[in-house]
């Protein structure tokens, strides 16, 4: 592991961000619009502070595993990954340089969105804006240690966008965001107790809810950042020097 | 001990892809300092042979020693530069940035950016952005990359196709200029009137080496007028030899 070169690749992903205005802008974009949708589309202001900040969690973690998925599968297939294996550089300094400029990226996104929904979309927050912004850059980067490893079994861009909806989506059903995770039938509370997605929203609810820094959120954010740092590894061990 | 070694030793390499053998017992070695030409036609495992160079290629047995070290090993990250094929550069970066990033990660100097741009005649694409260059400006960036931190061995997979006579021109120069600096290089190419620019040339065919020698001598041997002829000949024999 050297930091240079970690350091060094978190810039050129930037690079390749700011000269590509419009991914730019979608991705701080879009969430916001959807905040924007969502606060009209309830009407209701005590709903809103209620689903909001768990939204706020999803955005970040679904955004950051499209994009992830994509850009490492890019690198896979346009020879890039290749050259650099033929480098100096080590499988951690890609992964980190990809987690510190994604995880800057998450850190614009989420502040960006905030703003909007503090200021104008009047969301009150019971919790700390401290813990949500942790608990919002760390699904961002739960999104983009699962993309990356996502990306090591699509051979095209067509299977690696469509590996959101079925990573992503049985999550969602599962969390708790449509249908309290308690009147589940158990076996699917079971099986939503060991995704990561179940403990971003929690941890967000419990933001929502509770000013102090429970120890339900201090479980959810030890989870969460577990199942990160299992899925780059994981994402790791498919980064091959050698290739058939 | 080490200078001496040879820059390239190849023994016994055989390759299996897709379940089949693409590479069957190659044994070749290349001194330091020659412009060695690749030649054969397309799917004669020559980019294969360049990947067990670099050490990226799965090697089913057989040795490939770089520089006096098992190929891509780590110590010969640095001192082995690779351009494959398909350019590997980054298309939504411009070629500075490119060369920037790939600098830093070969802790080569700052100014070797400046240096591989002029080398390969790009000053005035410098700021442009990698998607918009045409085909013959993109290969060039890719072979640039290779470059950069004056690599020991330079393996460079058809480096010259698609661009002008004139480009072509200036980039054996190029290649020649850099052996007689030190630098081994290994170019693989399809075209046989570049074969004779080159030291010593090994003509590949369906995963063996045909032949191995300068080019010169190999059209002395066959007694062909030009490379092309020469190897069709040595195809004929190799047909009628019974191994």
């Amino acid at each position: 592991m050297n930091p240079a070169i970690t350091l060094a690749t978190t810039r050129r992903i930037l690079a390749q961000l700011k000269n590509d205005h419009r991914t730019l802008g979608m991705l701080i974009g879009v969430p916001s619009l959807l905040m924007i949708l969502l606060r009209y589309v309830f009407d209701q202001p005590q709903l809103f502070d209620r689903v909001g900040p768990l939204l706020l969690g999803l955005f970040p973690f679904v955004i950051m595993f499209i994009v992830t998925s994509v850009a490492t599968l890019r690198e896979r297939t346009g020879g890039t990954l290749e050259r650099l294996m033929t480098m100096p550089a080590g499988k951690l300094d890609l992964l980190l340089g990809y987690a510190l400029a994604f995880g800057l990226v998450a850190l614009v996104q989420v502040a960006v969105v905030l703003a909007i929904a503090l200021t104008w979309l009047g969301l009150d927050l019971n919790g700390s804006l401290g813990s949500l912004v942790l608990v919002a850059v760390l699904d961002a980067l739960l999104g983009m240690a699962l993309g990356l490893f996502a990306s090591a079994f699509a051979r095209t861009e067509f299977q690696a966008v469509q590996f959101m909806p079925a990573f992503v989506l049985p999550q969602t059903l599962l969390c708790g965001l449509i249908v309290p995770r308690e009147d589940m039938a158990s076996w699917l509370e079971a099986t939503s107790k060991v995704l990561p997605l179940t403990y971003a929203v929690e941890g967000m609810h419990e933001i929502s809810r509770r000013p102090d820094f429970t120890g339900t959120l201090t479980v959810d954010v030890v989870v969460i950042a577990g199942f990160t740092l299992v899925a780059l590894l994981l994402g790791a061990a498919t980064l091959r020097r050698r290739t058939a | 001990m080490m200078s001496s070694s040879p820059a390239v030793d190849v023994r016994d390499l055989c390759v299996v892809r897709g379940g089949r053998e693409v590479l069957h017992r190659i044994t070749f070695d290349v001194p330091r300092g020659a412009v060695v030409g690749l030649l054969g036609p397309s799917g004669c495992g020559k980019t294969t042979l360049m990947r067990a160079l670099v050490g990226v290629q799965i090697v089913d047995s057989g040795t490939v020693t770089v520089l006096g070290d098992a190929a891509g090993s780590r110590g010969l990250r640095h001192r082995v530069g690779y351009a494959t094929q398909t350019p590997a550069v980054y298309a939504d970066l411009s070629v500075a940035e490119n060369l920037r990033y790939f600098a830093s990660v070969l802790r080569a100097p700052r100014s070797d950016v400046d240096r591989v741009v002029d080398e390969v005649g790009l000053g005035k694409q410098r700021d442009q952005v990698v998607s918009t260059l045409s085909g013959g400006q993109l290969n060039r960036v890719n072979l640039a990359v290779a470059l950069l931190g004056t690599p020991e061995l330079l393996v460079l997979d058809e480096p010259t196709v698609g661009l002008d006579p004139v480009l072509r021109e200036e980039l054996w120069e190029l290649f020649r200029a850099l052996a007689d600096r030190g630098t081994t290089l290994i170019v693989s190419s399809h075209v046989m009137d570049e074969a004779g620019r080159t030291d010593r040339l090994l003509l590949m065919r369906e995963g063996r080496v045909l032949a191995d020698g300068a080019p010169e001598a190999l059209r002395s041997r066959t007694g062909a007028d030009d490379l092309e002829g020469a190897f069709l000949q040595l195809i004929k024999e190799h047909a009628g030899s019974p191994a």
